[in-house]
């Protein structure tokens, strides 16, 4: 395989609240690669969300990033560490946008009421490259079509309010796209839509991705989702990485106890009618009471004495699978 | 502490525990909080702590400048001491005319026997908070001066507080009473009743204030009595400042209508009072006392200013604002700029409400 | 078997009101035309997308609002059948405690200001049981059902995670031994661990408890795990309605197969083919003549755009609305 074109290594992001020290990210490793996706899935609390706003460096006070490095490949391929550039810096902004863009979960809050959709793919046009007005304004007619929107010359000058839920997430993603990022990274970008929405969201993403060699880190909770578009996954759990893998070896092999009990308590189509579900003992601890050793032991089904004093480190367990559990140690 | 504690305590915190610790975060507004309590302990002791009849006129007196308690006498011990008044006629003017006199020093002392008063407007007493061991307050102490008339300013300045502080307390309170029922009934009921009274709320606000406390306020006959004055003046303010309240309550009756428990609370087939009372009151409650805390203010502002202007409280009756007006004129601020204090406790008082009306509501509604 | 709910060509119409008095200018048709049955101790799901008029059907079954037409029969617990429809709130308030509803939201459907125990004692406390001992009792064996500890009684909602919240929720809804609940999207809003949890409780309480269930929800997936029978609602009308296993292993609705294809599937060796639908789902206050559904039907024909289907019975059990049914055959999702 190819270099990757973002890689993150033993990355730690903090958040120092008067209550104590939240973990949200601790010491996380993943690689993205052009034209492959990455899925990052986990349940709340896990992290994912942080992640993102990591690499974009964008995570709200109090946290910060505490250790660890984000190396990104440019696009004219010189190589940076995003943890070592201001957060506000010219070389960040420029990357915002310009390397890697971000669609969000809430299309809503995410798109300003007050400026048509012409105008805010415009601006995110002319950000990165002064084309001057008339020719973003054609750019950001293209980038409607390009994401299937309907009689885009129109649509142009509606304001978000005015299209559906799907139409806004696909506005959003052509806003991402606007200044031809190579990497793409969706946080929860289906989560508030209804389910056939979600497949033509998804179907979009995977066809741009084909086009344009994208690397894609989708972020999500739900495994069905996971499933149909990842090419590799990455599970987390309480800031911590639990698992890495293929998306086929992840799904048909799991390793980690958590990764196992979670595929079998997930709901599914293909059950039988009235099937009850495998449960998770116990409940996510709250962040201020993380458990010692590895933070699932209190509900794990294979806990040993080991696991309650010592933090698992991540075991390779072959074909590009690896895992955070005591049991493979060896 | 262990987490585990915490969260145990955190969990069987009520609501009104929640918010004060919330509040308690805000250190201006829990200063605030403190001040607006010194004010109004203040202006429930005000004769107390006035050492001289606010009535009192002697011309003789007039625009003394403010007399400093000396602290320390010449051997350094702790011995509080003012100077003594001694009259001296101009030789040219016949004027007769008091000045201090450092030569003869009167004992400053706590709980002196002075004019004599009603303490809660019950019980006769003349202890005051200050006074001096021989001779009569009103020719020794001075604290802050005396006005064209002779009448000492600290004293006259305490019995104002009260005056204006409660003006404000019950203005607020009878805007309460009138925002919360048809504020209430607006929310609770919608429909044609909440647009007819939206709209004369409407029509109430866009009249221009100050007009309007103008027109209200000349309309007072100059026979009413002092007490009638401050009764009608009351009234007047309330009468505008009840519409901003209503919308609080309206908003927050229109939110908590939509609110799941609410229908859960209906659908278990509970009453509409209880659902009013059990479940909408409370919800709001906090906001209200966030509301009232910056209406104050705004009350005392309004009686202050029309008094000052001379259309609200006249002399003789007492209160920040009439006692601004004595200092209106530049000729007499060139003569007595003492007369100004009087704008201090004002602005103290309207900011201390303002924080602390802020720091309430923070502190009551985190995410609104 | 009794028959606990029959609803009968039930509507909903939402006035569109505009300019300065208030005239109307259509109707959002949120529900038009829906009928369904309910037997004792089962649960059916309705299921939909987004404005499909679900959640409206739900609280117009529990009376928190009022129908525009249509019949709302209830079996009461003496064994008559009442409809519910035209009752005033007076009339309604006796009735009350036999059918109650579980929240989608278990941050609003808790009144923050007061105790757990308070929570669920109210509905007690409002029908009668005014004995604080007898309550505190009641309640204790409430938390017990939901598996939650006693010694939560006196804490605050905001002391609890949002899958005990529901637990909660769920515990006041059964403190009246309703004969039958509404449970509007109850775990939409959990983490999938919870979920499972939840789903599981339900089930439990519905074996022991022999309660029947309408199950409102937009996730087929947690649909497959509840339901005896399947609703499935597009703008305003029901399109099919099924035993489980028959809607979703053959579907007849071309809807339905869209709906079920749609769904991701945790298995990455089932990427089959997708039925990407085309356009938005319906509006309601602007909706298309003939069929709702044909201007993203792959099977429509001209006689759809014209004609509207009645709900028909094409098997025992199973019925769609779709002039098209018997000659289509559609891909389903057979059970593993």
């Amino acid at each position: 395989m190819a270099d990757p074109i973002l890689s993150v290594q033993s990355l730690n992001t903090h958040f120092f609240a008067d209550e104590g020290t939240i973990r949200a990210v601790d010491g996380v490793s993943f690689d993205l690669y052009a034209g492959r996706t990455l899925g990052i899935v986990g349940e709340s609390g896990c992290g994912k969300s942080v992640t993102a706003r990591s690499i974009l460096r964008i995570v709200e006070r109090p946290g910060r990033i505490v250790s660890g490095s984000i190396i990104l490949r440019r696009s004219n391929n010189t190589i940076v560490d995003l943890t070592t550039l201001p957060t506000d810096g010219a070389q960040m902004r420029a990357i915002r946008g310009g390397e890697i863009g971000l669609v969000f979960q809430e299309p809503m809050s995410s798109l300003s009421a007050f400026h048509t959709i012409g105008n805010q793919l415009q601006e995110a046009v002319l950000l990165h490259d002064p084309i001057g007005k008339k020719a973003a304004r054609t750019k950001a007619i293209d980038l409607l079509a390009m994401v299937g929107i309907p009689r885009p010359s129109q649509r142009v000058d509606s304001y978000s309010f005015e299209l559906s839920g799907g139409l806004r997430q696909r506005v959003m993603i052509a806003m991402a796209l606007a200044a031809e990022p190579h990497i793409l990274i969706a946080d929860e970008p289906t989560t508030a839509l209804d389910v056939t929405t979600q497949a033509q969201i998804l179907d979009l993403i995977r066809r741009i991705q084909q086009e344009r060699n994208l690397a894609v880190m989708l972020i999500t909770h739900d495994m069905g989702v996971i499933a149909e578009t990842a090419d590799d996954v990455v599970v987390m759990y309480l800031g911590k990485e639990v698992e890495r893998g293929p998306v086929d070896s992840t799904f048909h092999a799991p390793k980690h106890p958590y990764t196992r009990a979670l595929l079998r308590s997930i709901p599914s189509v293909l059950a039988e009618p009235r099937a009850r579900l495998a449960t998770i003992t116990g409940s996510i601890p709250h962040p201020f009471a993380r458990p010692a050793g590895c933070p699932f032991n209190p509900r794990c089904p294979e806990r040993m004495a080991v696991c309650e004093t010592t933090v698992p480190l991540q075991y390779d367990v072959g074909h590009n699978q690896a895992t955070a559990c005591h049991l493979y140690a060896a | 502490m262990s987490v585990t504690t915490a969260e145990n305590r955190v969990a069987v915190a009520t609501q009104r525990q929640l918010i004060w610790w919330r509040f308690k975060k805000h250190k201006l507004a829990l200063i605030s909080g403190i001040i607006v309590i010194l004010f109004y302990v203040t202006s429930i002791f005000a004769d107390t702590i006035a050492y001289t009849e606010p009535f009192d006129t002697q011309a003789a007196r007039s625009y003394i400048p403010p007399q400093p308690i000396h602290w320390f006498d010449a051997n350094g011990h702790f011995h509080p001491t003012v100077s003594a008044l001694k009259g001296k006629r101009d030789p040219r003017t016949f004027k007769l005319s008091y000045a201090p006199d450092a030569s003869e020093p009167r004992d400053v002392t706590l709980f002196a026997h002075g004019y004599e008063y009603n303490l809660f407007g019950l019980i006769p007493t003349d202890i005051h908070l200050l006074g001096v061991t021989d001779g009569k307050p009103q020719d020794a102490l001075f604290l802050l001066g005396t006005d064209q008339l002779g009448r000492d300013v600290f004293s006259r300045l305490m019995v104002a507080t009260r005056t204006s502080l409660s003006i404000g307390l019950i203005g607020v309170i009878m805007s309460l009473v009138l925002g919360v029922l048809i504020g209430g009934l607006s929310g609770l009921y919608g429909g044609w009743v909440d647009v007819v009274i939206q709209r004369i709320i409407e029509i109430l606000r866009s009249i221009p204030t100050i007009p309007l406390w103008l027109g209200l306020a000349a309309a007072v006959p100059n026979s009413w009595s002092p007490q009638q004055v401050y009764f009608a003046i009351t009234l007047i303010i309330s009468l505008i400042g009840w519409t901003e309240l209503a919308r609080v309550v309206r908003g927050r009756f229109l939110a908590l209508r939509e609110e799941d428990f609410i229908t859960a609370a209906v659908l278990c087939g509970a009453s509409q009072m209880r659902i009013i009372f059990k479940h909408m009151v409370p919800s709001f409650l906090s906001h209200i006392i966030a509301a009232v805390s910056l209406a104050l203010p705004a009350m005392i502002i309004s009686e202050t200013t029309l008094s000052f202007l001379g259309l609200g409280l006249r002399p003789p009756a007492i209160s920040w604002g009439v006692l601004l007006q004595d200092a209106q004129n530049l000729q007499t601020l060139a003569l007595a700029p003492w007369l100004l204090v009087v704008a201090i406790p004002v602005i103290v008082v309207i900011l201390a409400f303002n924080f602390l009306g802020d720091g309430l509501r923070d502190a009551a509604d985190p995410y609104g | 078997m009794t028959r606990i709910l029959d609803v009968r060509a039930l509507r909903k119409h939402f006035p569109i009101r505009r300019g300065l008095l208030s005239r109307i200018a259509g109707h959002v048709r949120a529900v038009d035309d829906v009928s369904f049955t309910i037997e004792s101790g089962e649960t059916l799901s309705l299921v939909g997308e987004s404005g499909c008029g679900k959640t409206t059907t739900s609280r117009c079954i529990l009376r928190a609002i009022k129908p525009t037409s249509g019949e709302i029969r209830f079996r009461t617990e003496s064994g008559t059948e009442i409809d519910l429809a035209p009752l005033e709130a007076r009339q309604l308030r006796p009735l009350r405690r036999q059918m109650q509803m579980i929240f989608q939201d278990p941050f609003s459907s808790l009144n923050p200001r007061m105790t757990i125990a308070e929570i669920i004692g109210e509905p007690l406390l409002v029908n009668g049981v005014i004995d604080s001992t007898a309550r505190t009792r009641r309640v204790e064996e409430l938390l017990e059902l939901v598996q939650l500890p006693s010694a939560y009684l006196n804490r605050y909602p905001h002391a609890f995670s949002g899958g005990q919240r529901q637990r909660i929720g769920i515990a006041r809804a059964l403190a009246l031994n309703p004969s039958l609940v509404v449970a509007d999207e109850p775990v939409s809003a959990l983490d999938v661990s919870v979920q499972a949890q939840i789903v599981n409780l339900m089930l439990d309480l519905q074996d022991r408890l022999g309660i029947a269930f309408l199950f409102v929800a937009h996730d087929l997936s947690v649909v497959k795990h509840v339901s005896h029978r399947v609703a499935v609602m597009y703008a305003g009308r029901i399109v099919e309605i099924a035993p489980t296993r028959a809607l979703f292993e053959t579907p007849r609705h071309p809807y339905t197969e869209a709906l079920l294809s749609a769904v991701p599937v945790p298995d990455p060796r089932r990427r089959s083919q997708r039925i990407v639908l085309e356009g938005d789902v319906a509006d309601p206050s602007d909706l298309p003549q003939g069929c709702h559904f044909h201007p993203r039907c792959r099977y429509a024909t001209e006689a759809c755009k014209t004609e509207t289907p009645p709900l028909t019975e094409i098997t025992p059990g199973h019925s769609v609305r779709c002039i098209r049914a018997t000659e289509l055959t559609l891909t389903g999702v057979p059970a593993q």
